[in-house]
């Protein structure tokens, strides 16, 4: 006995946000009678959050390097949505061009602010907290004040649409479930492989038995949600983005020498210094692809509202910092990991969504949400001081 | 035989590991300055630790007897309150308060909740007036010299009606003149009935000031001398400093030493932030091929300053001077070119400067050539390649460890610093700097480390150790230079180095700053 009641704690200080997740997730569904879990709500689900993973990916870089945030995101946000809404609404610019310009725009502007904080060393906080007013009121003087809309039909179809199901059985999305399957051959394919050759170098594997219980309760989900999605109106487009912006930035920070440095810089900055890394440049890098990342939420963000407006994107920078501590990223720098902030962004908006279908009133639901993201971080720091 | 004022009883103090005090005893008498010497580490700046609450009571065994009554000091403010006050070797001003408010720090004049700013400068200028500086007391901190600032420390004591004062290496950020005045200052408060214990590495200055002085080493009491009957001679104090025996604890090696490796001429570094000071000033040293060269001085003497402005400038400002590696003439603009010239650092704080403690051994083991195991253009990296080199290297050094995924905060110091060294040797340089390499690591772990130095320099490459231990120099060292105050006093080679001889070297060019 003495054995596993050990392992059921390991195991439970391992998965604690997954865990988390789950329980959270159940509990919705029963308090709002299973609509939580409907193909509409999932739907809904990913794409009032999409802005959330893609800023929560860029605020984790800057995170890891020392537990520094930004606050100009939200307004960031705007500023590139105000412009790429002229550019394309009124002055009919080709789509293709405004996204280009969007990019760049925001590329820029993180540059400018990761100047100040790598070269200058003005604390991050002041520096964003600059940006934050500078480029609200920006977005504002671009924008006269006034709301600008529609998006032109092309815009939408890239950024807020359904994947295209040439099937057309009624009520079921075939193209999705053909989507999946290749999604979870591939998924279980890779895994093999590693497997295999980790088993041919001779080092050590995990259990089989374990090893396929997580391959395929992670298959299982992505069916689950794929099924749902499918009896909906398919995959939505926003999907793509944030699948794409996570794996791109999953793999960078698990797999690259770049990754490994944002790591090092965090966890001590001068054993890094010392180790000849360019602390420097690495603090704007950080910085500089917020800034990237934050034109790619704007695009999503004006593509959702179809319209670019003075107050979108308001406290945007507050959804993606509390998502990357939710998700287990260390107040202090140095850990941290894109699946952890995934995690941490959905565990925000479920808790939104199934308080919003509880019909929570507003103000208590951010009681709930603040209380959440406390919680998670005195985890984290008292967990840690006992490991030390 | 005057009244002794303060005695510690058999004073014996442990830290995991290390027992730091043992069995100390110290007798001060009332109205006399006391002289404590010994070597790094000796175990000085504990035992004045123990007295002043830093360390409270029940942390050590036993007794301090104050004034005649058995003292339980819990925190500093005990200890003050009683009249101890202690002036620690690193300032502890605020640069950007006036000295007023420094000297008032903790301990602010006034009632209930508001400060009373007329008593506080009044009572603030007549006492910097007592230790004789003219300065307002509405002056910052920052806008007086280093020198001043210890008088402002002094004076702060005074504020807080100091009857033994502690001044722990008070001299060794002043120039000649400064540390005079300070020592004649002190001369003055004897006369007035103060009492006061000096730790102090200058031999000549304790001559001048010290009525009787106490050598410490390894954590215990050797003697104590009394100026009037005793031998106070430097030889007489020297010995007693650094008698230790040498033992076997050294491994073996047939130095095979080839050409010149890297020569460092005419080098000069000035402080980061007090750009005036000189920290190394014009140094000359090289290194040749299978050598392994020690660096001798006490803290403070500019080695670590010296091997980090080698080392890609990682330290200091306007930096001159020359380096050639392998007779070329080579400027390393920053660490990244240190490495690519096969230079390596080895820091003395491995903790703070050198590992990431919540990151595996095997991530530590590659942070500095990371490109040995990427890809080259977008810098992927194979961790099947990292975990084999850690394991390689677990294995040649011998550390233990259950697995290279282990964090490297959760294992010993003899092994952090293996894993340390693991880092810099896959780094392949042909020139490694050891700063302090076997600093708080057991007997067992340091053999450990000389025979990996022994190692290095086998194949061919060259080996600079800096180190306070000077067993240690002796027993690895084919040549030594010693440093001072950021200058080479000596250098020695093996046949002829002694610790007597080093110490000397160090002393004597203290010396020439007081006669001066």
């Amino acid at each position: 006995m003495e054995k596993s009641t050990f392992d059921l704690r390991a195991f439970i200080q391992k998965y604690t946000m997954i865990i988390a997740l789950v329980v959270v997730v159940v509990f919705f569904s029963i308090i709002t009678g299973g609509k939580l879990i409907l193909p509409q709500n999932i739907s809904n689900l990913i794409a009032q959050n999409a802005y959330v993973f893609v800023l929560a990916v860029g605020m984790l870089l800057a995170i890891l390097t020392g537990g520094n945030i930004d606050l100009s995101v939200g307004s960031v946000v705007c500023f590139v949505g105000a412009i790429g809404g002229k550019m394309m609404s009124e002055q009919k610019l080709p789509v293709i061009v405004a996204i280009i310009a969007m990019l760049i725009i925001g590329t820029a502007v993180g540059a400018w602010q990761a100047f100040w904080i790598a070269y200058i060393h003005i604390p991050p906080f002041i520096t964003t907290l600059a940006g934050m007013l500078m480029f609200r009121g920006l977005s504002n003087i671009v924008l006269n004040g006034l709301t600008i809309s529609p998006m032109p039909d092309s815009y939408l179809a890239l950024f807020n649409s359904f994947i295209p199901d040439p099937f057309g059985v009624k009520g079921f999305n075939i193209m999705c479930m053909i989507i999946a399957t290749i999604a979870i051959v591939i998924y279980v394919a890779l895994w093999f492989k590693g497997r295999m050759e980790k088993i041919k170098k001779g080092y050590e594997v995990p259990k089989m038995s374990s090893d396929l219980t997580k391959v395929i309760l992670i298959c299982a989900l992505i069916l689950a949600i794929m099924i749902q999605l499918a009896r909906y109106k398919g995959i939505p487009s926003y999907l793509i983005w944030v699948l794409v912006c996570v794996l791109v930035y999953g793999y960078i920070t698990a797999n690259t020498t770049t990754g490994r440095y944002f790591y090092a810089v965090g966890g001590n900055q001068k054993a890094a210094q010392l180790s000849g890394i360019d602390t420097k440049k690495v603090f704007f890098l950080a910085y500089t692809n917020l800034g990237f990342l934050s034109a790619v939420a704007a695009m999503i963000t004006i593509a959702r509202l179809n319209s670019a407006n003075p107050t979108a994107g308001d406290g945007y920078e507050m959804d993606a910092i509390g998502s990357c501590f939710i998700g287990g990223a260390s107040a202090y720098g140095g850990t941290g990991t894109v699946s952890g902030v995934v995690i941490g962004a959905t565990l925000m908006g479920v808790i939104n969504m199934g308080m919003n279908i509880a019909g929570v009133d507003a103000n208590w639901q951010k009681v709930v949400k603040g209380a959440v993201l406390l919680a998670a971080v005195i985890f984290d720091v008292v967990s840690k001081r006992k490991s030390s | 035989m005057a009244k002794i004022l303060l005695e510690m009883k058999n004073i014996t103090k442990t830290f995991p590991g290390v027992k730091a005090l043992d069995n100390v005893n110290l007798k001060v008498e009332e109205g006399e300055i006391h002289a404590l010497v010994g070597e790094n580490g000796a175990g000085k700046s504990t035992l004045m630790n123990v007295l002043s609450g830093i360390y409270p009571y029940g942390s050590y065994t036993g007794d301090i007897i104050y004034d005649g009554e058995v003292c339980k000091f819990n925190k500093i403010k005990d200890s003050e309150s009683k009249g101890i006050v202690i002036i620690h070797q690193e300032l502890a001003l605020v640069p950007y308060m006036t000295i007023a408010e420094n000297m008032y720090l903790g301990n602010e004049r006034g009632k209930n909740i508001k400060i009373d700013w007329t008593e506080t400068f009044g009572e603030s200028d007549k006492y910097l007036r007592q230790v004789g500086l003219s300065e307002s007391s509405h002056t910052l901190i920052k806008d007086i010299g280093v020198g001043k600032q210890q008088l402002v420390e002094i004076a702060k004591a005074l504020a807080k009606n100091a009857k033994l004062l502690i001044l722990d290496e008070p001299t060794s950020s002043l120039n000649e003149n400064e540390s005079k005045a300070l020592l004649d200052l002190l001369l003055g408060f004897k006369k007035q009935g103060m009492t006061s214990i000096i730790i102090s590495h200058k031999l000549n200055e304790i001559a001048y000031v010290a009525d009787r002085i106490t050598v410490i080493r390894d954590g215990s009491t050797i003697e104590t001398l009394d100026k009037k009957k005793d031998d106070c001679s430097e030889d007489h104090i020297i010995q007693g400093m650094v008698g230790r025996e040498l033992t076997d604890r050294f491994p073996k090696r047939e130095p095979h030493i080839g050409d010149i490796m890297m020569e460092v001429k005419n080098w000069t570094v000035y402080h980061p932030v007090y750009s005036g000071r000189k920290v190394d000033d014009n140094v000359n040293i090289n290194v040749r091929k299978g050598e392994i060269v020690g660096i001798a001085g006490l803290q403070g003497a500019g080695r670590t300053e010296l091997a980090m402005s080698i080392f890609g400038k990682s330290y200091g400002t306007n930096i001159s001077g020359d380096l050639m590696i392998n007779g070329k003439k080579v400027e390393l603009k920053n660490i990244k070119d240190a490495i690519s010239h096969k230079v390596a650092y080895v820091t003395e704080d491995r903790k703070g400067n050198g590992l990431i403690l919540s990151n595996p051994i095997t991530i530590n083991t590659t942070l500095a050539n990371l490109g040995a195991i990427s890809t080259k253009k977008l810098g992927v990296i194979d961790f099947d390649k990292e975990y084999a080199v850690s394991v390689d290297y677990k294995n040649k050094l011998k550390t233990k460890c259950p697995t290279v995924m282990q964090n490297v905060g959760n294992l010993s110091g003899g092994n952090m610093q293996k894993v340390l060294l693991a880092k810099w040797m896959f780094a392949e340089p042909d020139i490694m700097i050891l700063d302090e390499p076997t600093r708080g690591i057991d007997v067992g772990a340091k053999y450990e480390i000389y025979c990996i130095m022994n190692n290095l320099v086998a194949e061919g490459k060259s080996v600079i150790m800096i180190s306070s231990e000077l067993p240690e120099l002796l027993g690895m060292s084919d040549r030594i230079y010693v440093m001072n105050e950021g200058k080479i006093v000596g250098e020695v080679s093996r046949a002829e180095a002694t610790q007597e001889l080093i110490m000397s070297y160090i002393l004597k060019s203290s010396k020439k700053k007081i006669e001066a």
